[in-house]
């Protein structure tokens, strides 16, 4: 198939010789694979940098360090990290699959485009302008909803008081992070929901279900590995998102599961956005292991996700 | 358990198209019916119109009657989901649901009506249903491979275990031979001798052979022309239509003269 | 009795049930003196669910309830998900054509403090950065792609440069944003601000979105156009020149607009890596270089007194990026649907 087929026979007339073109080949060859290679090296010196900036951090006398000891000043941005994650998914994926599932198979067909294209608008909304409708908009929209929470569900430690006077906490937050990684996961889903071979579809008809009954025969157990893969993408996003979460949250560095307090543990990512600017010295050196921190984070949420995908490929059997 | 079929002054729409026009014929319980016809003449559509499946494409519509001993299938209040309970379909590819293994297909759709059916019973429907698909033999010591690691005949067989487990009064086949090799093609031939003995079967087939060795009528659809909803030309016992049609165009179409 | 009709809820039933819902409930809490319009939908929508089950069980049977259930379920939630993107679209808006003036696409902020000014520093700012990202990514992007799909079929270098370029759609934006910083801090001495870098660091987000889209588009290209060409003699390079790029061409072009439209409204980034400027600065390789998204994060972090003109400004500048970003989106879907082969039926 490569023009590398063309070879020489031998004693042939020049005419079947390698030519200048053969040249043109060579160099475009070469061209392509090095910038292929230009990604590795990119992506290596990406590790090997925030490696080499954060081990003077991480070998350094606590005391030393601007901000303490590292793995105690961590510890409450990787909660904080995840927990905020974890939150934005229990609202943003059944909610996703539910408007996947509208948009694929209850919608009326006609507009069903439009409708997919406004809700793939939120995806463009840059993050910084999420951030300030956060603060704006939503946080003051919530807090009486928290008012409500801890007044009849306090007992619960999630709704503890006392209940933030700004609105500006954690469940907000991933109420923002929820509404930014949802466009992403129903757009995967909505994929793979419309790639639900019709052959299934009508099987599951013509044996007497439902529509309802029909999408959870065929439509969800084909598009199950899509669902996951969606997921671990939003996921992904949700742990890495900064500036939203730097500007709605009121932060702190605790560890605590209350959702409605004013004391919320930060995230990594919104914590560097806040402290790097005024960082100094070890200070950046401690930052950026942060992030490296909040780089293992995500590239074990993603390898996860490739596992689960890459399993759950053999079973699905499509065709 | 199996139920005549009555088409009066059938006519079905894709939104504007017309693609079906003015069909009348009578089904017998207990026999093999025979649809061919040229691509595109409607032949597939009237017999998804038995159980409603046409509708599944948003827009279909169709006027006139389809009476299943005498119950109009598109009567006011009617369901379609119970329809379709009624009159099981098989589709031209094979198609089990590839996340459930081989026991699970067969129980899909007793499943979905009757969600407390016990181990034993379950195990005898699924039993009955692949004996009755001819398929028990081959797959009894694997119930819980999945049902795609079947070869395509194999597969088919399980589509038919599956539409006949709940059992239904009216099997419709949609070229269901047209995906198979010669020989998973004459197990199927087989199979649906057996199942006129309980059920109205009615197949579409590309193929003239075919319906003339597993089916008791034929009926013969065609275009009038161009551009126009197909219609249905002729229906008659088989023997009649392959030897002695009555019109000319059935004459050529069967000769090979045609299309 | 006709065995194959079930009992049906006439089509008017569950509309009138959902108005019957909504006054029932706002009437109620009125009562309860809690007449909150977000609580008296919620209330009332979810009173419409529990009712309309019962009802739909009683005549229709458990199935078809579910059946209905699951259709109210999934409609609600798109409504839900409108609601945030309404509401967003209406607080920018609102909020940010006060300072869509002459002034804020003319002035800079420098030597501004209160009323006035503009954000024309940051708008350049953000064209030249994203312009100069664009410039790294899109050449780079695009020659891995031609390697992955035309040379690469199934090395072991094919594969390894798959699995990474998928590693780094992963990485946070900040990192990235790191990443640059540290790279220039190395080479420039410990907190060099500068555009390029920021430049660098959108590079490291954008190059693996420019190689998946093209990897997807050239993929589309039918193996039967190469052949021929091939069989005309054609050498392998000036196939993909000439067949295989113009055949993707609009495809290709659409990933690259919208992976700009992604990248341009990045924030974190820029923050730690071309920082903030008062003043118009064009030169990518001296000083730092205001861009909006984080000039839009100043003004309204840091305010000074009074308060409202910074945060005016920040709306306004929250408004400009959101077009920018619509008008790229438009701009890529238009060409995918101008040129992209129109399905039959």
């Amino acid at each position: 198939m490569t023009a590398d087929t063309v070879t020489d026979p031998p004693g042939a007339p020049g005419a079947l010789r390698r030519t200048s073109r053969q040249i043109g080949d060579v160099v475009f060859k070469g061209f392509s694979t090095g910038s292929g290679i230009t990604i590795l090296v990119l992506l290596a010196a990406v590790a090997t940098f925030l490696v080499g900036m954060s081990i003077p951090a991480l070998t350094a006398d606590a005391a030393d360090l601007p901000f303490g000891d590292f793995w105690a000043y961590v510890a409450p941005y990787a909660f904080g990290t995840v927990w905020a994650a974890a939150l934005a998914m229990l609202f943003a994926v059944p909610l996703s699959v539910g408007i996947a599932l509208f948009l694929t198979h209850y919608a009326p067909k006609r507009v069903r485009q439009i409708f997919g294209y406004i809700i793939d608008l939120l995806a463009a909304v840059p993050s910084v302008v999420f951030g300030l409708w956060g603060i704006n908009v939503l946080a003051p929209l919530m807090r009486p909803l928290f008012v409500w929470l801890n007044q009849y569900l306090g007992w619960i430690p999630f709704f503890a008081g006392p209940v933030s006077g700004t609105g500006r906490t954690i469940l907000t937050a991933a109420v923002v992070l929820a509404v930014m990684v949802l466009p992403i996961i129903t757009a995967m889903c909505r994929e793979v929901f419309t790639q639900t071979p019709r052959l299934h579809e009508e099987a599951a008809l013509a044996l007497g279900a439902t529509r309802w009954e029909m999408i959870r025969q065929a439509v969800l157990p084909f598009g199950m590995p899509g669902i996951v893969s969606g997921c671990m993408l939003g996921l992904g996003r949700a742990l890495g998102e900064t500036m939203a979460v730097a500007m709605v949250l009121s932060p702190a560095a605790v560890i605590n599961v209350h959702l409605l307090t004013s004391s919320n543990p930060n995230t990594i990512a919104a914590n560097i956005a806040l402290a790097f600017p005024e960082a100094y010295q070890l200070g950046v050196n401690q930052l950026i292991a942060t992030g490296l921190v909040l780089f293992v984070i995500t590239l074990a949420v993603n390898m996860t996700a490739r596992w689960v995908v890459a399993r759950r490929k053999e079973f699905s059997g499509a065709n | 358990m199996s139920k005549r079929i009555e088409i009066k002054d059938l006519d079905i729409y894709y939104g504007k198209f017309h693609a079906v026009s003015g069909v009348n014929m009578t089904i017998q319980p207990r026999s093999v019916t025979a649809f061919i016809g040229s691509s595109g003449c409607g032949k597939s559509t009237v017999l998804r119109s038995i159980n409603r499946m046409h509708e599944v494409i948003d827009g279909a519509y169709s006027t006139g009657q389809v009476l299943l001993d005498g119950v109009d299938l598109y009567g006011p209040g009617v369901d379609p989901v119970r329809v379709r309970r009624q009159v099981g379909m098989v589709f031209q590819r094979p198609n089990p649901f590839p996340t459930m293994s081989i026991r699970e297909n067969v129980l899909a759709g007793v499943r979905l009506n009757n969600s407390k059916v016990t181990r034993p019973q379950a195990e005898e429907i699924v039993e009955k249903s692949l004996q009755a698909a001819n398929l028990w033999k081959e797959v009894k010591d694997r119930l819980d491979r999945p049902g795609s690691g079947l070869s395509g005949g194999q597969q088919q067989r399980l589509c038919i275990a599956r539409a006949i487990a709940i059992a239904p009064d009216v099997v419709l086949m949609d070229e269901p031979c047209s995906a198979l090799d010669p020989i998973s093609t004459l197990a199927i031939e087989d199979l649906i001798h057996q199942l006129k003995e309980e059920y109205t079967v009615v197949i579409v087939t590309h193929n003239m052979q075919q319906a003339a060795r597993v089916s008791d009528q034929t009926a013969f659809f065609n275009l009038k022309e161009q551009g126009k909803p197909g219609e249905l030309i002729e229906v008659a016992s088989t023997e009649k239509i392959f030897h002695n049609p009555d019109q000319k165009a059935t004459e050529d179409y069967i000769t090979g003269r045609f299309g | 009795m006709n065995p194959l009709t079930a009992g049906r809820l006439p089509r008017f039933t569950e509309p009138a049930l959902l108005v019957v819902c909504l006054v029932v409930t706002t009437a109620a809490l009125s009562v309860l003196n809690a007449g909150n319009p977000g609580v008296i939908i919620i209330v009332g929508a979810l009173l419409f669910l529990l009712v309309s089950f019962a009802l739909a069980t009683s005549v229709e049977g458990v199935r078809h309830a579910k059946d209905r259930l699951a259709a109210h379920v999934v409609t609600g939630f798109f409504l839900i998900a409108l609601a945030p993107l309404v509401s967003l679209a209406w607080g920018t808006v609102s909020a940010g054509l006060a300072r869509m003036d002459v002034k804020f696409f003319t002035y800079s902020m420098r030597n501004v403090i209160g009323e006035g000014g503009g954000a024309v520093h940051a708008i350049w700012g953000t064209l030249i950065i994203t312009g100069m990202a664009t410039l790294i990514s899109v050449p780079i992007g695009l020659m891995t792609a031609i390697y992955l799909v035309e040379y690469g079929a199934r090395h072991r270098l094919a594969s390894a440069i798959r699995f990474f370029v998928d590693v780094m759609t992963g990485i946070p934006s900040i990192v990235a944003g790191l990443f640059a910083y540290t790279l220039f801090s190395l080479f420039f001495g410990p907190g060099t601000k500068v555009g390029i870098a920021g430049a660098v660091a959108l590079s490291v987000l954008m190059i693996p979105t420019v190689v998946r889209s093209t990897e997807e588009m050239l993929r589309l290209v039918p193996n039967e156009l190469r052949e021929a060409s091939y069989a005309l003699g054609v050498p392998k390079w000036r196939t993909i020149v000439k067949v295989v790029l113009p055949t993707s061409l609009a495809g290709i072009i659409t990933g690259v607009v919208l992976s700009i439209a992604r990248i341009i409204g990045e924030t974190a980034p820029l923050l730690v890596t071309a920082g903030m400027n008062q003043s118009l600065n064009t030169n990518p390789f001296d000083s730092p270089m205001a861009t909006l998204p984080v000039f839009v994060y100043y003004q309204y972090v840091t305010p000074g007194i009074p308060q409202d003109p910074y945060h005016a400004r920040a709306w306004a500048g929250a408004l400009t990026l959101i077009l920018i970003v619509m008008l790229l989106n438009l701009v890529g879907r238009l060409i995918s649907w101008k040129f992209a082969p129109k399905p039959g039926r």
